[in-house]
């Protein structure tokens, strides 16, 4: 019984094609990375030449007669960082119990239908979750914010009144959460749905409760795979423009996070750039070149965590 | 997975109903012929004219733009609202052909013109003139009387409500409540903070120490939103607010009468203009510059001292015959009698005076080209 | 004694499998329970909807918790308090979602279905002609056809070229590179581009494009492709490359063992295998940048008509068309006709990404294996 014709390349390891094959392929492979740092390089001269102006200013040189340029980037990259990080804390457990109820719980009939509209949300454009924000969940959030302010004054985040209007950066925050629900959602599943079916059969069949088969199989598996899918989410959250430009009311740095103040450093390049000129602009892209860094030493972390757990990977 | 592939295709059945209603045809207007004024110099100019800058004169631009097609139908006009500073640059780095800008451009942005625009560099016409109108949403309340130095004490967040003592005497007659007053500005920057500060910083120095800003600043919290839609749209929205904006879009807001000299000047299209026409040149400026310094402090009877100005910026000479003739003929056009009517029409601003038309066209009649 | 054999009477019948189960309305039970302890609370403190909702969940898995502990065991209990979490994670992250969609369609249909809505362009649109719609009554005039064959062209151009390169990275990354400095490099600045503040891709790509082809000719749909590209390949890169690692390794390995070679193991086992995941973060790479705004406005320009070809002239596109609608109305004086059609624009572009997500899902399945429980 012959499996294959012996012509077939598929079967021949001796193939003149099949070798071909396989250094053309690791070639364009190999290709295509280049071409990505080449890019980058490009990305990164651009950001960097640009922004040496404003790096540089000292006393005077800057607009708005700011001292320099730090004192003008340091409250907002706090801003950045904690509206993603209230982002984050909301959004990473709810997605991952969706993404859990997809692939483990939901009858498998509904699950798929159920992924696929979780994929369809990561879709809808950022200026329309703005748009929901401001119209619609701000001022549902203010009578929270009302409680807040009158019964947990005590702590520092609630403390000092709070916005009639709710375009808080607490508002702000959630409307990130539910943009980057879906993202990590769906890479989440994608994980999940991975996990080798004998791991999950072997620990049922030991007697394991669905929880506990998912603690002993499923999460340790799909470690990496989260931990990279909040990265993506974070990207996405610290990254975002347009949401935050229209639900916030930005301000100065302020603890509270129930009243307008605050703001975040895509806010605003966004909110300045179209009538930034001269030095102004160059503040703005190194701005943006702050923003870069703060991704970049978040994203080495993440990757840190996930070097650590690599044994978990299927393809190691 | 039948359900789903029955689900798949019910969608997409349902979108293909909706393109197939959505389709009936284009309900674009068609351009009529041209014939009626503007005069038949400009109808023979063809070709693609490009422009950018201030978001401001968006809508007037877009009526413009149309306007123009079917004065010339051979040329068309393209305008991309990126923003005055954008549109400077783009103008200066030679990739637009013009630029709108809600500030005029400074000696060194004007020396450097002269590298796109020939050794006479560019000039500027008042193109876009609009009252910026300080609108509120006071339950009752359609219409008060303040001077400058109470709007500034309003903004700076130095009086809290509506009944206080310096709008009550100015009001004798509105009935004003408790409600407190919530200040809402311009998150982004734009030209309409720069001109409204600037007026408050001119007339109203006691209370206003902040300077001439584009940025809010942000010693005042108070609340904000993005845009002149969004700001009114906040106002409309929240009994007791405040703000400043654009005076075409303020819609059923309230609206504050200035005090000018001794009398209370509501917003109007006149009173802008005649703000733009007492308005003293800018130091320095070339002979056809027609960038303007705005007399805020002004006393004249009549005069609305709160106004955007969105200059049009050319350069004297381009590099070949066509744009040149294409320009000239669009700058000629948007300052006519039947441009800015259009334009009023369309984005409600204030159509430009006469006198100002006149030497508009003297200035625009120089450009030729380079070489 | 007795009491056990008269439970064991009445156990006859039942599976001994069952016993020690509580009774499966038991759930039923718990709920109403704490439906009627939430209102008791609501009913003293002064009733809320929201709070009516969380106290009742809140009481809900608690007593759920509690009676399982009771009836069954302590494993069970916890199983079936992170059921109920899980179920709950789900609900509560339905509720936002929902709220969006519902606002979407019932804002955004009635401007879609306005007459012409996908066949016109704004030529001709100015506020004069919003004013006299919105005073007469009559239909909003104007569409989308520009803004959607802009965004459609861009779109896809994007697409054209992130996916290979993006796909073909990940391959190197997880299948060629040995964990040498060029691949930790890759690794590197894949994730310093995920970093890149979109305006800044934009204003990258409007340079680069300036330097090569100089001025006024930059302004079109290509340098948008470019910034596109930029913001789409990390995303691509990184959830491709997780998709590929997840590929159990004996599959591999069975393939090599069979003698395949290295690059149709990949083409035919690999790729398959990871194919929905692909498709997946494709769909989000593709939705991530088909909602851009600031990139595509400094790049490609605001148009009123429609052009089609990417290599010339200003280009309209969806995002850019929803958020000039909706913060510069045409008609200042009358934004609702901007506003509906900033909606319904918005309502477009959902239905576009449902429909490339779709296509996705067919090709996906296309190339996907035979799924028998690995």
């Amino acid at each position: 019984m012959t499996v294959t014709s012996p012509s077939s390349g598929l079967h021949d390891p001796r193939s003149a094609a099949g070798r071909a094959g396989d250094k053309i392929f690791s070639g364009t492979a190999l290709t295509a990375g280049i071409v990505i740092l080449a890019i980058l390089a490009f990305v990164a001269v651009y950001l960097v030449v640009e922004s040496i102006p404003a790096l540089t200013a000292g006393e005077g040189e800057l607009s708005h007669g700011k001292t320099s340029f730090w004192s003008y980037v340091w409250p907002m990259m706090i801003g950045t960082v904690i509206a993603s990080a209230i982002a984050l804390l909301i959004a990473t457990p709810v997605s991952i119990g969706v993404a859990l109820f997809i692939s483990h719980y939901a009858p498998k009939r509904v699950s798929q239908a159920f992924g696929y509209v979780i994929d369809l949300l990561a879709a809808i454009p950022s200026v329309v979750y703005g748009a929901w924000g401001m119209a619609f969940l701000g001022p549902l959030l203010v009578p929270i914010y009302a409680w807040l302010s009158e019964n947990a004054g005590w702590i520092p985040l609630f403390s000092g009144g709070y916005s009639q209007t709710g375009r808080t950066l607490f508002t702000a925050s959630v409307v990130l959460a539910v943009m980057i629900l879906p993202i990590i959602t769906s890479l989440c599943r994608e994980i999940f749905v991975q996990t080798p079916k004998l791991h999950e059969e072997a620990a049922l069949a030991l007697g394991a409760t669905r929880w506990e088969m998912i603690k002993m199989s499923v999460l340790p598996f799909a470690r990496a795979g989260i931990v990279s899918a909040i990265m993506l989410g974070l990207g996405r959250a610290l990254g975002e423009t347009m949401a935050v430009t229209l639900v916030l009311s930005p301000g100065a740095l302020s603890a509270n996070i129930i009243n307008v103040g605050n703001q975040t450093i895509p806010s605003e390049i966004a909110l300045n750039f179209p009538e930034a000129f001269g030095m102004r602009q160059h503040e703005l892209i190194a701005a943006g070149l702050v923003l870069f860094v703060i991704t970049l030493a978040v994203n080495m972390i993440a990757r840190w965590i996930v070097s650590r757990h690599k044994e978990f990977s299927g393809a190691n | 997975m039948k359900k789903l592939r029955f689900a798949q295709s019910a969608a997409v059945l349902s979108v293909a109903a909706i393109a197939l209603t959505a389709c009936g045809g284009s309900n674009n207007p068609t351009t009529e012929a041209s014939g009626s004024a503007g005069g038949g110099a400009a109808s023979e100019v063809t070709g693609t004219l490009s422009g950018g800058g201030a978001s401001s004169q968006e809508a007037a631009m877009t009526a413009w733009a149309d306007g123009f097609s079917s004065v010339a139908p051979e040329a068309t006009v393209q305008y991309n609202p990126v923003g005055s500073g954008s549109g400077r640059e783009g103008f200066l780095a030679g990739q637009y052909s013009f630029a709108g800008s809600d500030a005029a451009m400074d000696a060194e942005e004007l020396e450097s013109s002269k590298e796109v625009c020939g050794p006479d560099g560019a000039f500027h016409i008042p193109a876009y003139i609009s009252p910026v109108a300080v609108a509120f949403n006071l339950e009752g309340v359609d219409t008060l009387n303040l001077d400058a130095e109470t709007i500034a004490g309003i903004f700076a967040g130095k009086i809290t409500a509506w009944n206080a003592p310096e709008i009550a005497e100015q009001n004798p007659d509105a009935e004003l409540p408790e409600t407190p007053i919530t200040v809402v500005h311009r998150s982004d920057s734009s030209g309409t903070t720069e001109n409204f500060t600037d007026y408050l910083t001119a007339a109203a120095p006691e209370n206003w120490t902040y300077d001439v800003v584009e940025d809010w600043p942000q010693e005042i919290v108070a609340d904000n939103a993005q845009g002149t839609a969004g700001v009114v749209g906040l106002v409309s929205s929240t009994d007791g607010a405040i703000t400043y904006a654009d005076a075409s879009a303020v819609g059923s807001l309230g609206t504050v009468a200035v005090k000018v000299g001794e009398e209370y000047v509501p917003y109007s299209a006149e009173a802008a203009a005649k703000a733009v026409e007492n308005a003293s040149p800018v130091e320095g400026a070339a002979e056809n510059d027609m960038a303007v310094e705005l007399d805020r402090n002004t006393t004249e009877a009549g005069t609305y001292p709160i106004v955007l100005v969105s200059y049009h910026i050319y350069c004297n000479a381009y590099e070949d015959q066509e744009t040149a003739d294409l320009v000239k003929a669009f700058a000629e056009y948007v300052v006519s009698e039947e441009g800015q009517s259009t334009a009023e029409g369309s984005a409600g601003n204030a159509p430009i005076s006469e006198a100002i038309r006149e030497k508009a066209l003297e200035s625009i009649g120089g450009i030729g080209v380079q070489g | 004694m007795t009491q056990v054999l008269q439970e064991n009477r009445e156990n006859i019948g039942k599976s001994k499998l069952i016993q020690g189960r509580k009774p499966r309305w038991t759930w039923i039970a718990c709920l109403a329970g704490s439906l009627i302890v939430a209102s008791a609370i609501m009913a003293v403190v002064g009733f809320n909807v929201a709070g009516w909702a969380v106290l009742t969940a809140l009481f809900y898995v608690v007593s759920n918790y509690a009676v399982t502990r009771i009836m069954e065991n302590g494993r069970k209990a916890t199983d079936q308090l992170w059921t109920n979490l899980v179920v709950g994670a789900f609900l509560v992250a339905l509720l936002p979602l929902i709220s969006v969609v519902w606002t979407v369609l019932s804002i955004g249909l009635p401007g879609l279905l306005a007459p012409g809505f996908l066949a016109s362009d704004m030529t001709g649109i100015t506020g004069a002609v919003d004013q006299a719609s919105v005073e007469d009554g009559t239909a909003i005039l104007g569409g989308v056809k520009h803004a959607l064959i802009g965004s459609l062209v861009m779109t896809l151009g994007a697409t054209a070229i992130s996916v290979p390169i993006g796909l073909l990275t990940s391959i190197y990354l997880v299948e060629y590179s040995r964990g040498g400095t060029f691949s930790r490099a890759i690794t590197f600045f894949v994730d310093v581009m995920t970093g890149i503040p979109s305006i800044v891709a934009g204003l990258f790509a409007a340079g680069l494009m300036l330097t090569l082809v100089g001025p006024g000719d930059n302004v079109m749909g290509f340098t948008a492709v470019i910034a596109l590209s930029v913001l789409m390949i990390p995303v691509v890169v990184r959830s491709t490359e997780e998709m590929l690692r997840v590929v159990p390794n004996e599959l591999r390995e069975a393939s090599y063992a069979l003698g395949v070679r290295k690059w149709r193991t990949i083409l035919k086992v690999v790729i398959p295998t990871a194919i929905s995941g692909i498709a997946s973060g494709v769909t989000l790479a593709i939705a991530r940048v088909i909602g851009e705004t600031a990139p595509i406005l400094v790049t490609a320009g605001v148009a009123v008509s429609t052009n089609w070809n990417l290599a010339k002239d200003w280009m309209m596109s969806l995002p850019v068309y929803i958020y000039r609608q909706m913060m510069f109305p045409t008609a200042p004086a009358a934004p609702d006709a901007s506003e509906q059609r900033a909606w319904a624009a918005a309502l477009v572009l959902i239905i576009i990404v449902m429909l490339l997500n779709l296509t996705a899902r067919f090709i996906a399945k296309a190339f996907a294996p035979k799924k028998t429980g690995r």
